[in-house]
């Protein structure tokens, strides 16, 4: 056994508005430069769709993520090592800037500047890459906000795997729900094996992956290895870029801004214990539906005592054991088994967890024909097909995604009786296998949401591997130069920059 | 003028060379990239890339092997200097004309495409173009090579490199008499040594280097970063299978994290 910590992340989708907050800080933070202006580390799907970049989360046409070979090994499905390196002249699997929209902008100044016309001057679009005029935006980075486009393209949408779909092509039947989607930490990322630099990392005292941007070299093999296509390729730099969990703030014990600026708080952060030894085990779980249950076996339980004291011998700081211990992660994800990785059939084992929203009863209307169970309504009667988050969240096992959702409802059923009725029903609890005081616990967390309670981020310990001395009076953050000239842009060996070229005033 | 050219100028590009690139890995190695455009539009990338480098790799290590190999050995095993040159003839036509389709393909792409052409540095396009001139001009020199298919001529070229290679001060003079076409295609090649640094070029290091990084370098696939200053008291030999080794001894924190070096 070796113990490791990581970050975790949980969302509450039962809570999410799909307010594109938590997109929009992000990118004022980490991609608003040139180059990324495509690029959204933090953005918020609507779903049933297919997403950004179209159809993500279709591997058969990206092969991202891992597939277990038949003689049963684990290798990145966009292939072997001896594959990726074949595929360094021009990589098959690349999606191209379109697939994820072309950015743009708009000219603003013609509205001030456009002489005396006939029309009221517009602000039109021009490509951000080219500065050209863009005569029709085809795509943009929430092309299919609350169910915008036709049913037929956004039913291609993965996750209707074996679901008769066409019946929620109608109105009476439709049903949507928010997805908001970063980085997921894998602790099998699949952009870092498919590195040949060897320029992206997992953390080993957090687990938060980041690029090397001064050992990236683009061969951008991560592009198409990651599977949530999380990793975007900066045109401008030539260099790949993701999400870094604001690793910055992580490690002063801040949240990252999209759970910081999170208006539903549906947002967690907490420190989940796990056997580093088991990772290779758990990913390579012989069938799909295994993964979610082989991941949960790779995390170690904070409060049993020989974790401790192993974790303590592997050097994990006595705050980091506490917060575990106290992580709103572990009780999610380990506790009450509410919260699920996103797509474990990719067997990356992604650490940014997902809570199923429950949903409106179908056919309100007759809700006298409601198929109750006890008190509660039968899941299967929620608008939301359970087989589509199972394919989402459990590689299409229904069976822990149905054990959630009557969680989330019986969380309800019991604090409306106590709150509303001032009954205490214990029964409640019992039928979905939990108990009063743990449904109380449960409402604290996921429905309060208090701040802290939400992120339990133990700082870094810097004091112990660095001198401080010696960073006295040493180089802030530059654009990746260090010390010498504090931007790389107009040294002899940088790319000239060239400023777009706006649209002439028609 | 021939003692400069292909007596004194070989030193100047080779040492631009390794000076300048030891200097921007060292200086600026953010810059340091392949700069794939890609991403930006597919089209015509993926048939002229391979072509291109797939014939540059041949025609490269077909130089590198002819012309630095002592010519004493090809005598030793047998290979006649008429056979060498035949199939320098042959092996290095065939991957001339593949790597010249994918070079124009790819100009072609970078010249007529919005996305690609308003996104080129000046070197990105002079450095394709002197590469599409550097192979027309080593094409042509096959049409005179015919004409000597003995292989006389190309020793003087052998001679002449490894001479370079040697210190010898009388290389320049192997060269002296050759065909104009061939002088022209040794003065460009030693142009593109010279600019290498400042170019896009310099990914070919890392290209070569990215194989054994990658098959050998590294047990397994994924890569792990430690801040610790040393190993674990116990379980030494357990730094994960399939991860990058032990943490790095003594550079702590600097070297494993993007994090400011301290000041030198």
């Amino acid at each position: 056994m070796r113990v490791r910590a990581q970050i975790g992340m949980v969302l509450n989708l039962d809570k999410c508005i799909g307010c594109h907050t938590c997109s929009v800080t992000c990118k004022n933070v980490w991609t608003t430069r040139d180059g990324v202006e495509y690029a959204w580390f933090n953005n918020v799907e609507t779903k049933p769709g297919t997403g950004y970049p179209t159809d993500w989360e279709n591997q058969a046409k990206w092969n991202g993520g891992w597939e277990r070979t038949k003689s049963g090994k684990l290798q990145p499905k966009q292939g072997s090592k001896w594959r990726i390196l074949s595929n360094i002249f021009a990589n098959p699997d690349l999606p191209e800037i379109d697939d994820y929209y072309e950015p743009f902008d708009f000219d603003h100044d013609h509205l001030k500047s456009a002489p005396e016309m006939e029309a009221f001057p517009t602000a039109r679009p021009y490509s951000k890459i080219t500065g050209e005029r863009i005569e029709k935006i085809e795509k943009g980075p929430n092309w299919e906000e609350i169910l915008g486009g036709e049913f037929s393209k956004r039913s291609e949408d993965y996750n209707f795997e074996g679901i008769q779909k066409e019946i929620y092509g109608e109105y009476e039947n439709t049903f949507m729900m928010y997805l908001p989607r970063l980085c997921e930490h894998c602790l099998n990322p699949a952009c870092a094996a498919s590195c040949p630099s060897g320029a992206i990392y997992k953390r080993e005292e957090d687990g938060i992956v980041l690029i090397d941007q001064e050992k990236c070299r683009g061969w951008r093999m991560c592009v198409s290895g990651c599977p949530y296509k999380k990793v975007y390729y900066n045109w401008e730099s030539g260099k790949s870029e993701k999400c870094t969990l604001c690793y910055p703030r992580i490690e002063s014990g801040n949240p990252t801004v999209c759970s910081e600026t999170c208006v539903g708080r549906i947002r967690y952060l907490g420190v989940m214990l796990y056997d580093a030894d088991k990772i290779d085990t758990a990913a390579n779980a012989p069938s799909e539906q295994e993964l979610y249950d082989a991941q949960l076996d790779v995390f170690l339980d904070p409060f049993d005592p020989v974790v401790v004291e192993t974790a303590r011998a592997d050097g994990i700081p006595e705050d980091w054991i506490k917060a575990a211990q106290e992580s709103p992660i572990w009780k999610m994800a380990m506790e009450w088994k509410v919260a699920f990785p996103l797509h474990p059939e990719y067997r990356t084992l992604p650490m940014v967890w997902y809570i199923p929203p429950l949903s409106p009863i179908q056919n309100a209307a007759e809700a006298g024909k409601i198929g109750m169970d006890g008190m509660m309504p039968k899941v299967q009667d929620l608008r939301i097909p359970v087989r589509y988050l199972a394919n989402m969240l459990t590689a299409g096992d229904e069976a822990p995604v149905i054990s959630a959702l009557e969680r989330m409802m019986a969380m309800r059923a019991y604090m409306r009786s106590k709150t509303v009725e001032g009954v205490i029903d214990e029964a409640i609890a019992a039928r979905v296998g939990l108990s009063g005081r743990v449904i109380e616990d449960m409402y604290k967390i996921m429905a309060l949401a208090d701040y802290e309670d939400r992120f339990v981020i133990p700082t870094t310990h810097r004091e112990q591997v660095e001198e401080a001395y010696d960073l006295k009076g040493g180089c802030g953050f530059t654009d990746g130069n260090g010390c010498s000239t504090g931007t790389s842009k107009p040294s002899l060996f940088g790319k000239g920059k060239k400023p777009l070229k706006m649209p002439e005033a028609m | 003028m021939n003692q400069f050219l292909f007596g004194t100028f070989p030193y100047i590009a080779l040492a631009i060379c390794i000076i300048g690139s030891i200097a921007r890995y060292e200086r600026d190695p953010f810059t340091w990239k392949s700069s794939s455009s890609q991403m930006l539009r597919r089209k015509q990338l993926i048939v002229g890339s391979v072509l291109f480098h797939v014939g540059v790799l041949v025609i490269f290590f077909g130089h590198l092997v002819g012309l630095l190999t002592p010519i004493w050995i090809f005598d030793a095993i047998g290979i006649s200097h008429g056979a060498k040159q035949l199939l320098a003839v042959v092996a290095g036509g065939v991957a001339g004309i593949a790597a010249l389709i994918g070079g124009i393909l790819l100009f072609h792409r970078r010249w007529t495409d919005p996305r690609i052409a308003k996104n080129s540095s000046f070197w990105d396009n002079a450095i394709l173009l002197m590469l599409i001139a550097q192979l027309v001009l080593g094409l042509g020199t096959i049409f005179v090579s015919l004409g000597h298919l003995d292989g006389h001529e190309m020793t003087k070229f052998m001679s002449w490199a490894q001479g370079i290679f040697t210190f010898n001060g009388a290389a320049a003079g192997y060269v002296a008499d050759v065909a104009i076409i061939f002088k022209l295609h040794l003065v460009l090649g030693l142009l593109i040594i010279a600019v290498f640094p400042f170019t896009r070029l310099v990914h070919i290091l890392s290209g070569f280097a990215a194989p054994f990084r990658y098959l050998f370098g590294r047990t397994g696939y994924q890569v792990v970063r430690s801040r610790r200053t040393e190993a674990l008291p116990k379980n030494v030999g357990a730094i994960p299978r399939g991860r990058k080794g032990p943490a790095p001894a003594s550079q702590g924190a600097s070297a494993p994290d993007a994090m400011p070096t301290p000041a030198e």
